[in-house]
């Protein structure tokens, strides 16, 4: 009984509308059709919900307030004193993040976060941003950030690099977590999905599986854009306040 | 020892990875529970954490569980 398993078909790219400029292939792809649906399904939802805006806010509208509320206390509780301004952009990440992962849940649709390349330019942003604000509120001083206060100099030898790498690894952790987790879930989901397509009676018990994964993959789903958009705070904190 | 035999192996060995990461979830979940049995008070303020510790605990077993899955189909 050989199985042909193709879990990782569903990762596959496949271009829309080619197009190409000069040796540049910028083609219209399903990956890029997924994220204008997620941002047209975001903006859609904040834009109409908050349209008639009430002081008791309806069904819609008390979403988008509790999605707000939500990422904002985030930011206040994480990031400190002063990152209020930064709160447009933890929440496009936190929105875009959520979205496009709930949406790759969708049977047949595709999931932009579970590609390395889309989650390491958004990890990219995060990065560069946090260390020009950085910069750019402390200076010369921000180097500081690698040198922990109260240490021996004897220690600081071995804790200084150790503080520069784990700074300059974040971006990395940061977009493996996200991409290795959507990764894996989809992968285990098509994987069961195949037990259940080639053994036709006991087909249940995979079955059954799938069911509590797919519940499973709804919680990761939120709680890795959570993640995503809650280290981007912590980032920020040190950024801006410096330990 | 022929290559596809070879994959099988390697695949079931990335997967130990997986071990490190029952242990981590392990470890947050009773410490939230030990946390809001002393004081459950404090469960709206704990629980948040637990939660972020879950997530970063499963991810560093799902890199292994990754590998395992690109041994098996990629190469």
């Amino acid at each position: 009984m050989a199985i042909e398993l193709q879990p990782l078909e569903q990762f596959e790219i496949a271009r829309i509308v080619p197009l190409h400029i000069g040796k540049l292939d910028v083609s219209y792809t399903n990956s890029a059709l997924m994220m204008t649906i997620v941002v047209v399904l975001i903006t859609a939802l904040i834009m109409l919900s908050t349209r008639r805006a009430a002081l008791v806010p309806g069904r819609w509208q008390s979403v988008t307030e509790m999605l707000y509320e939500f990422v904002a206390d985030m930011v206040d509780t994480n990031a400190g004193h002063g990152a209020r301004q930064f709160f447009p952009f933890v929440f496009t990440l936190f929105m875009f993040i959520l979205f496009s992962n709930l949406l790759g849940l969708v049977p047949y649709s595709f999931t932009v976060t579970s590609h390395i390349i889309v989650t390491f330019a958004l990890a990219a942003i995060v990065f560069v941003g946090v260390t020009i604000v950085g910069i750019v509120k402390h200076g010369f001083h921000f180097l500081r950030l690698f040198v922990p206060e109260g240490v021996p100099v004897l220690l600081l030898l071995l804790l200084v690099p150790i503080e520069l790498l784990s700074y300059f690894i974040r971006p990395f952790t940061l977009s493996i977590r996200l991409f290795a987790n959507m990764l894996a879930g989809h992968t285990m989901l098509a994987i069961f999905g195949g037990f259940a397509a080639s053994i036709w009676l006991v087909a249940v018990f995979p079955l059954a599986i799938n069911v509590a994964l797919v519940g499973l993959e709804l919680l990761v789903a939120v709680l890795q854009a959570y993640v995503f958009a809650i280290l981007t705070c912590l980032y920020l904190r040190d950024a801006l306040h410096l330990h | 020892m022929d290559l596809a035999s070879a994959k099988m192996i390697g695949a079931g060995l990335a997967c130990i990875a997986l071990v490190g990461a029952g242990i981590g979830i392990g470890n947050v979940f009773s410490a939230l529970i030990n946390s809001v049995a002393r004081n459950p008070a404090s469960q709206a303020q704990v629980q948040p954490f637990a939660f972020l510790g879950f997530a970063l605990a499963e991810a560093t077993g799902l890199f292994g569980l990754a590998i395992a899955f690109l041994i098996l189909f990629v190469f």
